[in-house]
């Protein structure tokens, strides 16, 4: 269980960026955080993976305070921010440096092959896509088997193709141990493609604005009208979650559009 | 901790390659050949004019000539000896320079408050023309070897102080957070992923100083020397042998591409990854 009580952050520069954010994830959930740019998200996931220190609250992992980058989650950024100069099966093995070097090479196999990129282990990272490397980013945080995996915009610089195909296949990984997944993403249907829960923040300061349970059956179909349905209620909290928008509320599409 | 996992050689098989690789290499051959062009046919024209008598060779003395002398020294042994003394004192001043330069950049690049320190004095300190130290080398350390090696360190100091301060300071924050995620401890951290990260730049700020140590090596035996490459010159210049000169300067140019293409040559199995420009020329 990972819970958030009560997170605040301030940073340095005086900017609130998350006040009184309290969430509580069963092992094994999947969570999207959604919201405009600015509000938070990102160090939310930063806090949560013990990169940063919260100005306020804390942040638990089956009741141990997280202060510091912790081996029970892993983290995928924005970018596949891999290892230049290490092959991508050393890449791969980057955090498994404390096993025999027998076991971390099986373990480094067995992960490239869930991702499908074995034919790739000798390789180096700067002769792979965006979507393979994105692939090898998210086989080095699974190889070590957390708990809780963060996800920060995983998949926001790839096209709409790759993207939906990394979504299918993340889950298709999920599976292998079904950790707890926080995905923060910019995208409604990655998040419906992907939550259990969504949760909907706001600006200035960074808070939650609502949460939406996705009951979908899976696999989901994306054309399904209760997918629109979802994504109605999605954009309306939204929407309702813009700061200073009273009144006037602008067609959906361009909900869509403005965040 | 396992270690294979640190060390940036691993086998790479991606196919094709070999043949790229041989591509590449016949384009750098036909470069280096046609790089050639200009100096040789200056050179067969300027031996062809000294033969066909439109100029006696004396103040610039026709390949053969240099050549001559220059099989003359090497076979006296001379050659040998003063290549030797010059050779000694570069890798004694590179050492020492190189050195100093390494510990200071990387403190300074590594402790915000060492750099506020030291990085001002050192900045102007490297706005002094390094041969203005010459005199006062010579009052501390006295005219022998001592005060030659403090030139050569200190011409080699500057460029490997700067490259390696700017490469860690250039290392990228998100690459650092990587290794955070993974828990690596301060030692870890600065092997598995400082190192690596810097060497690239750190090469190349090597370089830098090799070549200021060969330059400065000259200046160090201009100042009185009793053997060495640079009293070759010297003694040419006050003898009136010019051959003597070029051979020393030829002598010079073939040792500085020599070791800079050693430096070059020792650390390419860790640049392997960086190898962008062959990557281009394949693809
Ligand atoms: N290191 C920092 N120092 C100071 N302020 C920061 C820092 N990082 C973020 N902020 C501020 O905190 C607020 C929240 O930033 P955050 O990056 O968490 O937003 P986000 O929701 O991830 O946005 P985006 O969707 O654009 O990625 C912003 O106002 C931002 O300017
Ligand atoms: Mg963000």
């Amino acid at each position: 269980m990972l819970v958030l009580d009560q997170l605040g952050k301030t940073y340095a520069n005086g900017v609130r960026a998350l006040d009184a954010v309290s969430l509580a994830l069963p092992l094994g959930e999947i969570v999207a955080v959604v919201g405009g740019s600015g509000c938070g998200k990102s160090t939310l996931l930063r806090l949560v993976s013990g990169l940063d220190r919260p100005t306020d609250g804390t942040v638990r992992l089956d009741g141990e305070a997280i202060a510091a980058p912790h081996e029970k989650i892993g983290m995928v950024f924005q970018e596949p921010r891999l290892l230049p100069w290490l092959t991508v099966a050393d890449n791969v093995g980057f955090g498994l440096a404390a096993l025999p070097s027998g076991e971390r090479r099986d373990r480094v196999a067995a992960q490239l092959a869930r991702v499908g990129l074995a034919d790739k282990a000798g390789v180096w990272p700067r002769e792979l896509s965006g979507g393979q490397a994105q692939r090898v980013a998210l086989a080095r945080a699974l190889v070590g088997r957390p708990e809780v995996l963060l996800l920060d915009e995983p998949f926001s610089a790839l096209d709409a193709f790759t993207r939906a195909d990394l979504q299918d296949h993340l889950l298709d990984l999920w599976h292998d141990a079904e950790p707890t997944l926080v995905v923060v993403t910019h995208d409604v249907d990655e998040a419906i493609a992907l939550a259990d829960r969504i949760v909907v923040m706001r600006p200035r300061p960074g808070r939650v604005a609502a949460e939406i349970a996705v009951e979908l059956p899976r696999p989901r179909d994306r054309d399904s009208a209760a997918w629109d349905a979802a994504k109605r209620r999605v954009l309306a909290a939204l929407d309702d979650a813009r700061e200073g928008r009273g009144g006037a509320r602008p067609a959906e599409a361009g909900a869509a559009l403005w965040w | 901790m396992g270690s294979d996992a640190a060390i940036p050689v691993t086998e790479t098989t991606a196919s094709g390659r070999p043949r790229a690789r041989a591509g590449g290499a016949a384009r750098r051959w036909r470069a280096a050949a046609l790089g050639l062009v200009v100096p040789v046919v200056a050179a067969v024209g300027w031996e062809l004019a000294v033969v066909a008598g439109l100029s006696d060779g004396r103040l610039v003395p026709p390949p053969s000539r240099i050549a001559e002398t220059f099989t003359e020294l090497a076979a006296t042994g001379e050659l040998a000896r003063h290549t030797a003394a010059t050779s000694l004192r570069v890798a004694a001043g590179f050492g020492i320079g190189a050195l100093a330069g390494t510990l200071f950049g990387a403190v300074a690049g590594y402790s915000t408050l060492a750099r506020t320190l030291v990085d001002p004095t050192l900045q102007a300190l490297r706005a002094i023309p390094s041969i203005a130290w010459v005199p006062l080398f010579i009052l501390w350390l006295g005219i022998f070897e001592a005060s030659k090696v403090a030139l050569i360190a200190v011409g080699v100091f500057f460029p490997v102080y700067l490259g390696v301060l700017g490469a860690i300071a250039a290392v990228d924050r998100k690459i650092v957070e990587v290794g955070r995620i993974f828990r690596l401890s301060g030692p870890a951290m600065v092997r598995r992923i400082l190192l690596p990260a810097v060497l690239p730049s750190y090469v190349v700020a090597l370089r830098a100083g090799l070549g200021l140590g060969w330059m400065f090596v000259v200046a160090a035996e201009f100042m009185g020397a009793g053997e060495g490459l640079g009293y070759l010159l010297v003694d040419g210049q006050q003898l009136g042998k010019p051959a003597q000169i070029v051979a020393a300067i030829v002598a010079f140019a073939i040792l500085g591409k020599t070791t800079d293409w050693l430096l070059v040559a020792a650390t390419a199995p860790f640049l392997r990854w960086q190898d962008v420009v062959a990557h281009q020329e394949a693809t």
